[in-house]
């Protein structure tokens, strides 16, 4: 029997000729990813060794990458302070991956990996953090865990008892329609398989929409599989990967990628034509609460949010400097746009973008999570609703248990921040 | 005999266990007070230490969905509560396990507020309305790191063995 993607990954990393859907299986790490939530793993990481006799060591600093962008510039004394022991475990441990407050290398963890080249197809990388399921988007398999399995990670250098998961293989065909594009396939297919429909299970993308798409939108809708309960998406490494990787990553070593067997198995297939697609909306306060955009058009909207991990990079951009550009955002409405990194940031900068945008009166704010989880700006008024390009609209995710967030590509963002009402983007066309 | 102090639906995520806003409070000792925190009614009486050791919070489908904040499950265990669900999302079950949060997989459980259930070995019966619902067993492969009283001593463990 021939195995899917990360079968191969897992077997590889284990050192096993094969596996199996279900198998306990110990990998080793590639690549361990934390934010500022690095200030528990090290706490964690101090307790395993504690009264062993034993210097807490971690098995290898080059593979693991520290990001700090949750909370940046720190909001608090509190968070300023974890920050600054992070800093000071970085610097203790010979941590070169890391990723400190600056203009020229910062932005979110979820960028930052595939733009500095730290993902590889094949690699097995684990992340705390749930969107980590973003860089499949790269071949790679790759999961959040939580701290305490982190400090393990950091202390052994594999991932403990991980049971293989069975694979959803999701076939999609067509040509996007204008306006509509990868951040509305995503949606559509949790509307479709539900939020927990894929729990415990990788979503394994193909197809020719897949193949002649970006990068940047493999991350996007890589970033949201866990929205599904994925354990992780993935899309196998093919000619644009490497592309990726060659061009924007500076990556000069070989590149092998990993592909599926022909006679793999799958435990679902799921096909979609976009071609018909209209723009998707998730509708408060679950991710999988998705419909098109008819049946919500017209609703108002307080706040604007274009950015984020998942839709916060250069395209993403482009998209809402197009729409706005000698224009104004309608009254009573803000938007909020921060691009996913600094390195984002500067390439808007030169094309203009960001001077496009703040005259229409958009905010640009620094690279950072910033509004997607609400915890530092960007926060919500009571009762108030914001149309984001985030990827979760949880009860309280702005910031506000009463506020009310949809999630949307950056067209129907941008669309509506001209009007102040939820906008179908076709309309203006 | 364990009474059920909260009863909630399908998709409870952990922005609501535990609001993102008090993410920056990382500590297992810390945590417990931000649990629930914007039901505030249930919150306060947490605090106020008005439920004993073993009290149930009853869930329904994908328990603990959403960001992989382990809080989510510190904050729990540090009131001693159990999680009977219907089912677990994948990182919140990982998590309970790893920190020692008690979880019980029960894909019929059907209790309101103030019932009163017994947790067996492979079920769950509900003395208040005298029905009985059946467990899913946790994974096996979860089992040594429960065995050995949480991941922190597991992974001790395995080092000691390495070193
Ligand atoms: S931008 Fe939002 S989803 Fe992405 S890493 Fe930050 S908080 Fe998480």
């Amino acid at each position: 029997m021939g195995m899917t993607v990360v079968e191969k990954i897992l077997a590889r990393a284990a050192g096993l000729p094969s596996v199996q859907v279900g198998d306990v299986v110990e990998p080793k790490v590639d690549l361990a990813m934390s934010h500022e939530n690095a200030a528990l793993v090290i706490n964690q990481f101090q307790e395993v060794f504690a009264g062993t006799g034993l210097a807490p060591k971690v098995w290898d600093p080059s593979r693991i990458a520290i990001i700090f962008d949750h909370r940046v510039p720190a909001e608090s004394p509190k968070t300023a302070t974890n920050q600054k022991k992070i800093r000071e475990f970085v610097a203790a441990n010979g941590i070169s991956k890391f990723h400190d407050i600056r203009g020229d290398r910062g932005g979110i963890c979820h960028q930052i990996l595939p733009e500095y080249g730290y993902v590889r197809p094949g690699f097995v990388v684990v992340g705390t953090d749930s969107h980590t399921t973003s860089h499949g988007a790269l071949g790679a398999f790759s999961f959040g865990i939580g701290a305490t399995e982190m400090a393990s990670a950091w202390s052994l250098g594999i991932a403990v008892n991980i049971e293989v998961p069975a694979t959803i293989k999701v076939v999609v065909t067509g040509e996007f329609p204008p306006f509509v594009g990868p951040k509305d396939l995503i949606l559509h297919l949790i509307g479709r398989l539900t939020a927990q429909g894929a729990n415990y299970k990788v979503l394994e993308f193909h197809g020719e929409t897949i193949r002649r798409m970006s990068t940047s939108g493999r991350i996007a809708i890589c970033n949201m599989s866990v929205e599904a309960g994925a354990t992780s998406g993935i899309v196998p490494g093919d000619e644009e990967t490497v592309r990726y990787l060659r061009e924007e990553a500076g990556v000069t070593e070989a590149i092998p990628c990993v592909t599926a067997d022909a006679d793999a198995a799958y435990v679902q297939t799921v096909e979609i034509d976009v071609s018909t697609l209209a723009p998707q909306i998730a509708c408060p306060h679950m991710v999988d609460n998705v419909k098109p955009i008819e049946q919500v058009q017209g609703t108002k909207v307080q706040q604007i949010v274009i950015g984020s991990c998942t839709n916060g990079r250069l395209d993403d951009l482009a998209i809402a400097a197009d729409t706005l550009r000698g224009k104004k955002v309608a009254e009573g409405t803000r938007m909020l746009v921060f691009p996913a990194s600094t390195r984002i940031f500067a390439q808007a900068l030169d094309k203009g973008y960001v001077l496009d945008l703040m005259k229409a009166g958009a905010v640009v704010m620094n690279s950072g999570c910033g509004p997607c989880l609400g915890v530092h700006e960007g926060a919500l008024g009571d009762h108030e609703v914001a149309l984001s390009t985030t990827n979760r609209n949880f009860k309280g995710r702005m910031g506000n248990p009463t506020g009310d967030v949809y999630l949307c590509s950056p067209a129907v963002a941008a669309a509506s921040a001209l009007t102040g009402v939820i906008t179908d983007p076709r309309k203006g066309a | 005999m364990s009474k059920v102090i909260l009863a909630l639906g399908n998709d409870i995520s952990t922005d609501d266990i535990y609001p993102g806003r008090f993410m920056a409070t990382v500590l297992p000792s810390e945590t417990p007070q931000f649990a629930f925190f914007d039901r505030t009614d249930f919150n306060a009486q947490l605090k106020a230490k008005a439920f004993p050791a073993g009290s149930v919070i009853v869930g329904g489908e994908n328990f603990g969905c959403g960001s992989s904040r382990e809080q989510a499950c510190s904050t729990l265990k540090g009131h001693e509560v159990v999680v009977v669900a219907r089912s677990i999302a994948r990182i919140f079950l990982q998590n309970s396990i790893n920190l020692g949060l008690k979880v019980v997989i029960c894909p019929g459980i059907e209790a309101g507020e103030g019932d009163e259930l017994e947790i067996t070995a492979d079920q769950v019966l509900n003395r208040t309305t005298g029905r009985a619902f059946d467990q899913v067993q946790l994974p096996a492969a979860r089992k040594g790191i429960m065995d050995a009283g949480g991941l922190i001593p597991y992974t001790r463990a395995r080092l000691m063995a390495k070193a």
